[in-house]
């Protein structure tokens, strides 16, 4: 309920929250959403001497394209991009995953980069970025940097950013073909976390052949995972309905997770089973008739 | 659509509620609204131990820390002989621990500060030395020989804490020897907290001039906390004002006596300012009174063409680590013994006995009638077990052994009176609203498939209203309840009443009862509870009472100021007492069409111009002491769908036929009845405070411990069936925790019913969708 003492800082430009990180180091902590931070704090499960406000600063704001990447900056609420109708065609994963994240007013005022630092396992749109191969642009005292979302995650709550370093922007490759994706969760209730989740895309030839597939699994270990064997298995393949079946007995293999109370480490690898097999076959139909997918 | 407050004859409508403009503009007064002058915070240290010897506290650090008035201790209560408080189930509890800690998240020290940041900081000061001693969290391990003993303030070395039988051993016994058929299934009601939005609070405000202590709390029952704190403190009884301003839900949570209340008292007597307290929802969940948490057996013993003969119950009741329940003082666990239900069994024996664990103390009764939660669902889901082995129809089975409706009032196998009921009436109602036959078929289809679905039947009897004074009590203080009525001079009116409502509604269906003897509109009644100054003493309200008890308290009361007014009507009217009539709205003469009076007229009159002789004013206060309880009854019927993958359950519907008697304004129960059905709901599919094998709290927040959103709730559909009590002068029964009570067997009995063809029989609450996975994967059904 009642935090801390701790002092507040509110930068006004990228710099001055970098310079500050750095005076800090440990002590600092980044303020984007607070969705997360906020409430670990109340209950002083978190308790950093310093919160460096990173909301005021309108660089970190929205998204754009660079590179042949869509750049989205650290401070884009998870509602904006829920609602950007411009971005469902070629990023129909950000509006199915960001429907599963808690509740509304959470998705208000939450980041997608925040929850990638927050690094907790159970973190939906970490399972999505892996799905769709993201990279997180750090900025330190010594430039920037892009890491790719498998070398991001490190540990429960750990990245491989350095302490001085701000997550500012995320980058997703802009597809080339046909995409389409879903993401499925089971929780114990609504807002809830996942028991377990998966994260599927797929990207399809003119033949119909899968060309890229992303798969991500939430939940089911110390982070968020990927499931590289059927991601592998999918590749080159029509999603017949012998694939799929195949396909989705192989996403467990990659997933490790524990038993608790939401259920047996079992049980999680089989819901991700169920998961994989049913996104596939729902984005082969969504798919047929575009190409020739079966 | 909710009618204006304004219409004459307002019983049976659906006025809107006259309390909701005030908290739907956020202009509701809780207890942390309370803000007094010089007021001070109190928070509370708690173990992180479930059982462990304290061998040293320092406080130096604490009481050194910025804001920091005052820190108490165990060992500074035990100065006072306030260590230890009684319970309202006749146990006694430590306010602050001393010599030991017998459950994770116990009080064992309170600061009081400036601000509540302060009291928090200072709280992580507090050095406590702890040498830890075997936990046991398993009540049936805790009645073993060897269990560490947990309770040596007790004279008796053992866990056990009572036993409690009722009923006919000997002659139970006899029919089961010779029943031809015999069904027993063990049956665990989980470990569920009644978990209102707003969790327990108070603020202690003690005037050393005055010699005065005002006391606001979140109370259900205020005077009953009023008597326990003057027989606690020592300070006279009418020094002592309770305040229990508007609360954001009780549900049984808030009728207890808590440590942090005791605690707040004496500081406030020590540094002579008010001292406030209100709980985290950790707290709340983690300290305050849990409810259930039964392990039940139960058996059926019955004919071969299903006619029910005889029930045998055998229960353990987990108290924790102090049995802090609340039932009346007779009755350990509570009613229990109203467990065979709707069924007209020949003879039962129903056993319960009460053991300590390394938990949360309580047992209280959540949305019940004391315990009646548990016997119901225990009752529901043996009969189907029944129906499943004779293979017969939930339903038909039902019909075949109801009670009947002549056979009212019944006199059950364990000794209550049933006063009426109307059981077949209300199933049908039920069948005939869902569709069932139509459902039957759907689902024979569906079995052929594949597919699984389930429906499930609950027809459960309610026991509430306590209670008669000869058998109920609470410390020796009969439970009855009470009205205070006062006219004033232009019609208008204000009535105190005993209890207190948490969100019941009392403030509309209490002015309807009133306006209805009197003659006015729901409008010209204000209702005012909770301020032990000014209302006439009463129970509180818990347990489906307030209508049954304080709702007949008002309309008796009404009904002696309208004695009163007729003779006033007579002296206005210039007849004879006896020649006037009152028709609901007016008096007239006999005879005399046209010449009435209203009670406005009669109310001036009382102040203005009385006959000779007559005692000035226009009020009453009424004691009523129930002759006997109230017996609602309903019918539910959940129809499920089970998903094979995930073993997810979806409710798909789900009806409900309530039977509350008369009922005073229909769109309140229903209001009632739906978030009755959420907390079933919720208890059936998602609630449970696990504990690990150290003791340790595996649901202190709602982050696991789940309450469902509008999100996770299906749609209810609502009707009802009118049986009048005959003892109840306006024929009501009480509602508010009937869907509570009928709603998880229903919803357990439908998940059954769809997983009835693999031959299982039973799961234990909550049905959490791994249980139903495992099921169906040792079955080999898969997606």
């Amino acid at each position: 309920m009642f935090p801390n003492a701790f002092k507040y800082e509110a930068p006004t430009s990228i710099d001055e929250a970098i310079r500050l990180m750095d005076e800090y180091g440990y002590d600092g902590k980044v303020l984007a959403g607070g969705q997360s931070l906020l409430p670990m704090m109340k209950l002083r499960i978190a308790a950093p001497a310093v919160i460096i406000d990173i909301n005021n600063l309108d660089e970190l704001k929205g998204w754009s394209e660079v590179n042949g990447k869509l750049r989205i900056g650290a401070v884009t609420r998870q509602s904006e991009l829920e609602h950007a109708t411009e971005l469902r065609d070629q990023f129909p994963l950000l509006s199915r995953t960001a429907r599963w994240v808690a509740d509304p007013l959470i998705r208000n005022l939450g980041t997608v980069v925040g929850s990638l630092v927050h690094a907790d396992p159970a973190s939906d749109w970490g399972t999505a970025m892996i799905a769709l191969n993201a990279m997180v642009e750090a900025k330190g005292t010594n430039g920037n940097r892009l890491i790719p979302i498998d070398e991001f995650f490190v540990d429960t709550f750990a990245t491989s950013l350095e302490e001085n370093e701000l997550a500012v922007a995320l980058h997703l490759p802009i597809p080339t073909s046909l995409v389409a994706a879903r993401y499925m969760k089971l929780k114990r209730k609504a807002g809830d976390f996942a028991i377990a989740g998966l994260a599927v895309q797929v990207a399809v030839d003119d033949e119909g052949r899968v060309s890229e597939a992303g798969i991500g699994i939430c939940a089911c270990g110390p982070i968020p995972l990927r499931a590289v064997k059927a991601e592998e298995a999918l590749i080159g393949q029509r999603l017949t309905v012998k694939t799929i079946e195949e396909v989705s007995k192989l996403v467990p293999e990659d997933a490790d997770p524990a038993d608790d109370l939401r259920g047996s480490t079992v049980y999680k690898k089989d819901l991700l089973r169920v998961f994989a097999a049913r996104a596939l076959r729902e984005i082969a139909e969504e798919l047929h008739g575009k190409v020739e997918v079966q | 659509m909710a009618l204006q407050q304004n219409e004459l004859r307002p019983m049976g409508k659906s006025i809107a509620r006259k309390e909701d403009p005030r908290f739907i503009r956020g202009k509701g007064r809780y207890v942390d609204d309370v803000i007094l002058p010089n007021m001070l915070y109190m928070s509370i240290l708690r173990s992180p131990y479930a059982h462990a010897r304290i061998r040293r506290i320092d406080t130096s650090a604490a009481l050194a820390a910025p804001g920091v008035k005052l820190v108490l201790t165990g060992e500074d209560l035990a100065k006072m002989n306030l260590a230890w408080m009684p319970t309202l189930n006749g146990d006694q509890q430590m306010v602050l621990a001393v010599g030991k800690v017998l459950f994770q998240y116990q009080e064992i020290a309170a600061v009081i500060a400036e601000t509540r940041a302060q009291a928090e900081d200072a709280l992580q000061l507090i050095e406590v030395d702890y040498e830890s001693l075997p936990v046991v969290v398993d009540p049936f391990e805790a009645l073993e020989p060897d269990a560490p003993i947990l309770r040596e303030d007790r004279e008796k070395k053992s866990n056990h804490i009572w036993h409690w039988e009722s009923g006919d051993r000997e002659e139970t016994e006899n029919v089961f020897r010779e029943a031809t058929v015999v069904v027993k299934q063990d049956v665990r009601f989980q470990r569920v907290h009644p978990s209102p939005l707003e969790p327990c609070g108070c603020v202690a405000d003690h005037n050393a001039a005055t010699g005065r202590l005002t006391f606001y709390i979140t109370s259900q029952a205020p005077h009953v906390h009023r008597t326990v704190i003057a027989m606690l403190s020592g300070i006279p009884e009418h020094q002592i004002r309770v305040i229990s301003p508007d609360i954001g839900g009780g549900f049984g949570n808030k009728v207890g006596v808590y440590p942090g209340y005791v605690c707040a008292v004496v500081a406030s007597l020590k540094l002579g300012v008010p001292v406030k307290w209100i709980e985290t929802r950790t707290e709340n969940i983690a300290s305050t009174s849990f409810a259930r948490d039964f392990h039940m057996t139960a058996e059926i013993a019955a004919r071969e063409d299903g006619k029910v003969l005889a029930l045998r119950v055998k229960t353990i009741g987990d108290h924790g680590a102090f049995d802090a329940a609340a039932n009346p003082t007779k009755f350990p666990a509570g009613l229990f013994n109203i467990v065979t239900g709707s069924y007209d069994f020949k003879t039962a024996f129903v056993e319960v006995d009460g053991v300590y664990t390394n938990k949360a103390p309580g047992g209280v009764a959540y949305r019940c009638s004391f315990r009646v939660t548990e016997a119901s669902y225990l009752i529901e889901r043996t009969m189907d077990i029944l129906a499943q082995r004779l293979k017969m129809d939930p339903a038909e089975l039902r019909f075949l052994n109801f009670i009947r409706k002549d056979q009212f009032p019944y006199h059950s196998p364990t000794g209550w009176v049933y006063d009426s009921g109307d059981y077949e009436k209300t199933l049908k109602l039920a069948l005939e609203r869902i569709g069932y036959d139509e459902l039957r078929k759907e689902q024979a289809e569906k079995r052929a498939r594949g597919e699984l679905m389930g429906i499930g039947i609950s027809t459960f009897t309610e026991i509430v209203g306590a209670g008669p004074k000869n058998t109920f009590d609470i410390l020796g203080i009969k439970m009855f309840d009470s009205a205070q009525i006062r006219v004033h001079p232009t019609g208008k009116v204000i009535a105190r009443l005993g209890v207190r409502h948490q969100g019941q509604g009392h403030e509309t269906t209490f002015a309807q009862i009133i306006a209805e003897e009197l003659g006015l509109s729901a409008d010209d009644v204000l209702i005012e509870e909770g301020d032990t100054d000014t209302a006439p003493y009463g129970l509180g309200t818990y347990a489906s009472r307030s209508t049954p008890a304080a709702g007949t308290a008002a309309a008796l009361c009404g009904r002696r100021i309208r004695e009163k007014a007729r003779k006033i009507a007579a002296h206005l009217l210039e007849v004879g007492e006896d020649d006037v009539i009152w028709d609901g709205t007016v008096f007239s003469a006999k005879g005399f069409s046209g010449k009435s009076v209203t009670m406005k007229d009669v109310a001036f009159a009382a102040y203005t111009n009385l006959p000779e002789g007559m005692e000035p004013g226009l009020e009453a206060t009424y004691y009523y002491d129930p002759p006997n309880l109230t017996f609602p009854h309903g019918a539910y019927i959940a129809v499920v769908d089970i998903d094979k993958g995930t073993g997810a359950v979806k409710v798909r519907r789900f009806m409900a036929v309530d039977d509350c008697g008369n009922v005073i304004n229909p769109m309140i129960v229903e209001g009632q009845i739906h978030g009755g059905l959420t907390e079933g709901f919720a208890i059936a599919f998602m609630q449970d405070i696990p504990y690990d094998a150290n003791g340790n709290c595996l649901a202190p927040n709602w982050m696991d411990y789940l309450v469902p959103t509008s999100l996770d709730t299906p749609p209810w559909e609502t009707d009802r069936t009118v049986t009048p009590s005959p003892h109840h002068p306006i024929g009501a029964k009480g509602v508010g925790e009937s869907p509570n009570v009928g709603s998880p067997a229903a919803f357990v009995n439908a998940v059954v019913d769809a997983l009835s063809p693999l031959g299982v029989e039973h799961i234990d609450m909550p049905i959490f969708p791994w249980k139903v996975w495992n099921i169906l994967r040792e079955h080999g059904i898969n997606e």
